[in-house]
């Protein structure tokens, strides 16, 4: 099970985190600095796996990140994870977020917070992997795009109807 | 055409964060977020209702201002009005801030349900999915029982949509996971299993996940799932990629899948059909032979997928641990990734050969790439990979490679990270110990240790090698000698003073007889260290001291001018001024006599497992540890850790409790000394001889510490301690630790039964999810049935709840039912299971008869395998009285007059079964002389006369 997907800069400002597990805003403000901490620290071309830090359960769990230009992708995983699997499923993230954005950067995350949210929501659920399969992602993604279209145009014709002459 | 386009942002979204983003400082970002909340917040609370645009505006803002860390206490409401907006982008941004930022405020709980609900029978997938993601990111309670029986139904529903499927099959795992007793099982169980065959692979990977869990609770339930998943991993792993559709990554067909499913093989020894289990061996090759093949794509990614599948079948084959061909295949691909210029295979090659080194086939092949992994300790970059390195070191030890092993790990610590030091220091304690042939090698070992980090020794590791120098009397002198030695280095750590006083204070007059260390050189080294050894060390040294008054009188002046001193006498330590005082009297009053019994040499210590293990097994996470003692990692999560809460209960917290004297028999002439230290009040409660007690909350902590770190979710050991207890009494105490103690009454009549079980929160603070249930194994099913009431799942400290199980004796059984106890205590989940004393006995009626009808029906019931009979020899004191209720309590009926010899006792009764019931009669002859009894059981049924007799046979 996946517990924590984390992105951060390599200053260590957040810039997603979502918790598949129940811990008070503290903690995981304490868990993103601790994971930064762990993983800011490691040469390039180190590994990708780590143990977890205390906070986040220890030696049970594993941090596998991968570190792409300004920014680190960590997901925090139990035992009964594939490390390479994940490795792999961060690449898909990462891939997907690129075609949604067009080359995607950091500034994208910041200001399309709720996009990578969805965009992460078609991929995991609940801690488990729900899809890894780029195009259906991207299928979904745009479906709900269209959706969203198509109601900020009912808006404006809504409200054009109201305009007064 | 890029999904989101970069001009459709929020432009007071994007003035908000460019401002937090240009703030200089901390005090600065923190006034633009309050004045910012103070906006939203009268915003929401104003006259003017908010259009969707603005209230997505607001939310993503609070979202923005949450992942920098600040709470945000409003909103909630606002949310879970757009949650029942009909807008999909104003239903879709409810949600998320409610997955964010809600977890499991009750409440706010009920209202988001309803909102689920009408999304669920929406009819409309993507309000459908939105509602599912809901229930899995929070997974609470409410949810569980709100959603858990709906689920199913949409899941296995033939009209649902793909995705809304793969939805599905993900929020039952997670509700499952948080409270699987709501889940019901049914008849969708066995639909679920057909999800494998789905033509959607997606619909496939969230299908093997969920079936991998609930497997993994019954595997019986699911074992259909084995010969679907094999021929599903079949045609992925030998067909063309065209029917995979888009799932083929970097030219490797459907990597997750595979892995997936070869993690759910993982739940299942081989499989027992011929065909099928060669269907599955055939899979197994091929992967491993496509190891062997060119990489089609030079891209990092296509050997990620490649070889994350082949570790999953890596793993597979060394959980089924049956065919040795494949597991030294197995081990010999693992050899090359040993040497692999990819680090992240290096790490994983190493993590599965420690697995790999617990298999008996293939240990001798691991042990072939002993030189590879050390050198992988020398000269990685990488301490990740060195950490593995040291583990596997670990696993493949054994008694002929120990010395070798040691040795490098011990050189390795002196350039070891700070952070794994404790750890290999433990590792190589153990080790030490374990495969000591010759004991001055272990001796040797565990100094060196001291000397070379000795801040990362804990008093787990000293204390052991006290104990077992103290234990072999062939290796004392020796161990004088050396720690003698040892302690003339000028700058030695205070861990080898403590050693070196209690093995000096021993044992010093072993070596006395040479000049070099005459008693006064002995002294006068050990005092040297005095000074600067802190108060604990001190008082050790103290009683040292007072040792040496007794086994080298010709000191005993020059100790009791030091222990006269104002420095000693008038010590600002209590402790301290206390021993010195108490010894420099007995040391002037007492004779020599009573000086030798009082101050006598520490008799050994009860063999018991070592304590450091603990200590290891609770610094890893029991998950962690690959065990030398062959405890198997189960990769889906859990370990079966055979040790943990059995072995914590059975050797409580050891060296502590044994280094004390108290808890031994001592010889009475020894009490002044521990009166008087008995008068210094609770909080010295054991002041020993050597004071090794002196931190006072030592001990407990240490206990605790064992117990409550065991937090893996895991298949526990079952504890069947006080299963033999139960045998001829109905009420008492089942299983007790540190944080649970659970009671049991029962009452029983003719085949039925009911039972109370206490469970009483022994810590101050509150047990979480805190679940109970009764599992029967396999034979036991269709013999007994048990049914468990639902309990509580929350127990405050100090609280105790009760939970009935009602029983139904169907036939006559020998198992036991297990209780399966799981909460949260402080985070951690931990995990009991006990073995339920319900055994055939329970359901015996008493008989009252005859001497006539006792011998009729005994003579009837002459065929050889009715009867059963055993001699054994008497385990208690051979009491009448007690022997009596302890026949009463059996169930039957005492017959007295019937047997000729009146020392004898016979005893009827009927066992009631749903199906039939059974006459049994009894007789038990002790011999006093002899201390044995002769136990014989007639009864119609040769497994009931069997079970009986096992059962009542070890009572006495």
């Amino acid at each position: 099970m996946i517990k924590a997907i984390l992105i951060f800069n390599n200053h260590g400002k957040p810039r997603l985190s979502k918790f598949y597990e129940h811990y008070t805003e503290d903690t995981e403000q304490q868990i993103i600095r601790e994971t930064f901490h762990l993983v800011s620290k490691r040469d390039e071309n180190v590994c990708n796996f780590l143990e977890g830090g205390m906070l986040i359960g220890g030696s049970d769990y594993k941090l596998i990140y991968r570190h792409y230009a300004t920014l680190y992708f960590v997901f925090c995983v139990d035992s009964s994870e594939s490390e390479l699997g994940i490795l792999d499923l961060i690449q898909v993230f990462v891939e997907t977020l690129d075609k949604c954005f067009e080359n995607v950067c950091e500034l994208d995350l910041i200001f399309h917070v709720d996009k990578v949210h969805n965009i992460l929501a078609e991929m995991v659920m609940g801690g488990m992997v729900l899809e890894t399969n780029m195009n259906e992602i991207i299928t979904q993604v745009d479906a709900q795009n269209k959706m969203e279209k198509s109601e900020v145009n009912q808006d404006l014709t809504y409200s054009l109807f109201y305009l007064p002459v | 055409m890029p999904a989101v386009s970069k001009g459709d942002g929020m432009r007071g979204l994007a003035v908000f964060i460019s401002d937090i983003r240009n703030c200089k400082s901390k005090e600065a970002e923190i006034k633009r977020i309050n004045k910012e909340l103070a906006n939203i917040r009268s915003k929401f609370k104003g006259d003017k209702a908010l259009d969707g645009y603005s209230k997505k505006k607001y939310v993503c803002k609070l979202l923005f201002i949450f992942l920098l860390g600040h709470d945000i206490d409003f909103g909630h409401m606002e949310a879970v009005n757009l949650l029942s907006s009909n807008k999909y982008t104003e239903k879709q941004i409810g949600y998320l801030f409610i997955s964010v930022l809600v977890n499991s405020n009750s409440d706010l709980i009920r209202l988001i349900n309803n909102a689920i609900k009408n999304d669920l029978n929406s009819r409309n997938p993507t309000f459908m999915n939105l509602a599912l993601h809901c229930i899995a990111n929070v997974g609470s309670r409410e949810m569980a029982e709100a959603f858990a029986s709906e689920i199913p139904r949409i899941l296995v529903a033939g009209d649902t949509m793909d995705s809304v499927k793969q939805s599905a099959a993900l929020c039952l795992l997670r509700l499952n996971r948080t409270s699987p007793d709501l889940v019901p099982m049914g008849e969708w169980t066995a639909r679920v299993v057909h999800l494998l065959n789905d033509q959607h692979l997606g619909v496939v990977t969230a299908a093997t996940s969920l079936i991998t869990t609930l497997a993994q609770k019954s595997p019986d339930d699911f074992k259909t799932s084995i010969s679907l998943a094999v021929a599903r991993l079949s045609r992925i792993v030998t067909s063309a990629c065209i029917d995979l559709q888009d799932y083929t990554y970097y030219f490797v067909a459907a990597p997750w899948l595979s892995v997936k499913l070869l993690r759910l093989l993982q739940c299942y020894p081989p499989p027992e059909d011929a065909a099928l289990r060669s269907r599955l061996t055939e899979c197994l090759e091929t992967i491993l032979n496509k190891a062997q093949e060119p990489p089609k794509s030079k891209k990092v990614q296509h050997s990620n997928a490649k070889n994350a599948v082949l570790f999953e079948a890596i793993s597979l084959i060394i959980h089924h641990d049956s065919e040795p061909t494949l597991l030294v295949r197995a081990c010999n691909q693992l050899g090359q990734f040993l040497q692999h210029r990819e680090t992240n295979l290096r790490y994983l090659a190493l993590e599965s050969m420690c697995t790999l080194a617990s298999s008996e086939f293939s240990h001798e092949a691991v042990k072939t790439h002993i030189e590879t992994v050390i050198n992988a300790l020398k000269t990685e970059r990488d301490v990740s990979v060195r950490q593995r390195a040291v583990d596997l070191l670990y696993a493949m030890c054994d008694r002929s490679n120990a010395k070798q092993i040691v040795a490098e790990m011990l050189s390795y610590l002196e350039t070891a990270d700070y952070s794994i030091r404790e750890e290999i220091v433990l590792k190589v304690a153990i080790l030490a110990e374990k495969y000591a042939v010759d004991y001055t090698w272990y001796v040797d070992t565990i100094l060196n240790l001291i000397r070379i980090a000795g801040d990362y020794v804990s008093e787990e590791v000293w204390y052991r090698v006290i104990q077992i120098v103290i234990n072999r009397d062939d290796v004392q002198g020796y161990a004088a000698k050396t720690v003698f030695e040892a302690l003339h280095a000028p700058a030695c750590h205070e861990n080898l003073v403590k050693v070196g006083g209690y093995i000096l204070g021993e044992f010093g007059n072993l070596i006395a007889g040479d000049s070099r260390s005459s008693p006064l050189v002995q002294f006068n080294l050990l005092h040297s260290k005095f000074h600067l050894c802190s108060v604990p060390t001190r008082a050790l040294l103290l009683s040292a001291y007072i040792k040496f008054i007794n086994l080298f009188p010709e000191v005993k002046a020059t100790i009791q001018d030091v222990l006269r001193s104002d420095s000693q006498l008038r010590n600002a330590d209590v402790e301290l001024q206390q021993r010195a005082v108490e010894y420099l009297r007995l040391s002037c009053i007492a004779s020599t006599d009573i000086l030798a019994t009082v101050l006598e040499e520490m008799p050994p210590f009860p063999e018991r497992e070592s304590s450091i293990l603990a200590k290891l097994k609770k610094k890893k996470g029991p998950g962690n540890l690959p065990d030398i003692d062959d405890s198997r990692r189960n990769v889906n999560g859990n370990t079966e850790h055979h040790e943990p809460t059995e072995t914590t209960n059975k050797s409580p917290p050891s060296l502590m409790a044994d280094l004390l004297p108290t808890n031994r028999p001592r010889p009475a002439s020894s009490s002044p000394i521990m009166l008087s230290a008995g008068t210094m009040g609770s909080s010295h409660p054991f002041t020993d001889l050597l004071n090794l007690n002196s931190p006072p909350a030592a001990a407990p902590s240490l206990l605790v510490d064992v117990f409550s770190d065991l937090s893996a979710p895991a298949s526990v050991e079952v504890s069947e301690d006080n299963f033999s207890r139960f045998v001829c009494k109905n009420n008492g105490v089942l299983y007790e630790n540190q944080l649970l103690q659970i009671g049991l009454k029962s009452e029983y009549r003719q085949n039925l039964g009911r039972m109370y079980v206490f469970y009483g929160n022994k810590t101050s603070t509150q047990f979480l999810s805190f679940s109970s249930s009764v599992t029967n194994g396999d034979a036991l099913k269709g013999q007994l049935i048990v049914h468990a009431k639902s309990v509580d799942p929350v127990i405050d400290g100090g609280a105790q709840v009760q939970q009935i199980l009602n029983m139904e004796c169907v036939s006559d059984f020998t198992d036991a039912p297990v209780l399966n106890i799981q909460f949260r205590y402080g985070g951690a989940l931990q995990n009991i299971a006990v073995k339920l004393p319900v055994m055939l006995n329970k359901f015996f009626q008493p008989t009252e008869m005859t001497s006539q009808d006792f011998f009729q029906r005994w003579k009837q019931l002459g065929a050889p395998q009715q009867e059963v009979q055993k001699i054994f020899k008497s385990q208690h004191p051979m009491d009448t009285d007690v022997t009596k209720a302890k026949i009463l309590g059996f169930g039957v009926a005492l017959l007295d007059g019937v047997d000729p010899n009146p020392a004898n006792f016979v005893g009827a009764g009927v066992i009631h079964t749903k199906d039939t019931q059974v006459g049994c009669l009894l007789r038990l002859e002790p011999n006093t002389q002899a201390e044995m009894y002769r136990l014989t059981l007639r009864t119609s049924r040769d497994s009931v006369s069997q079970r009986l007799c096992d059962l009542l046979s070890e009572q006495f």
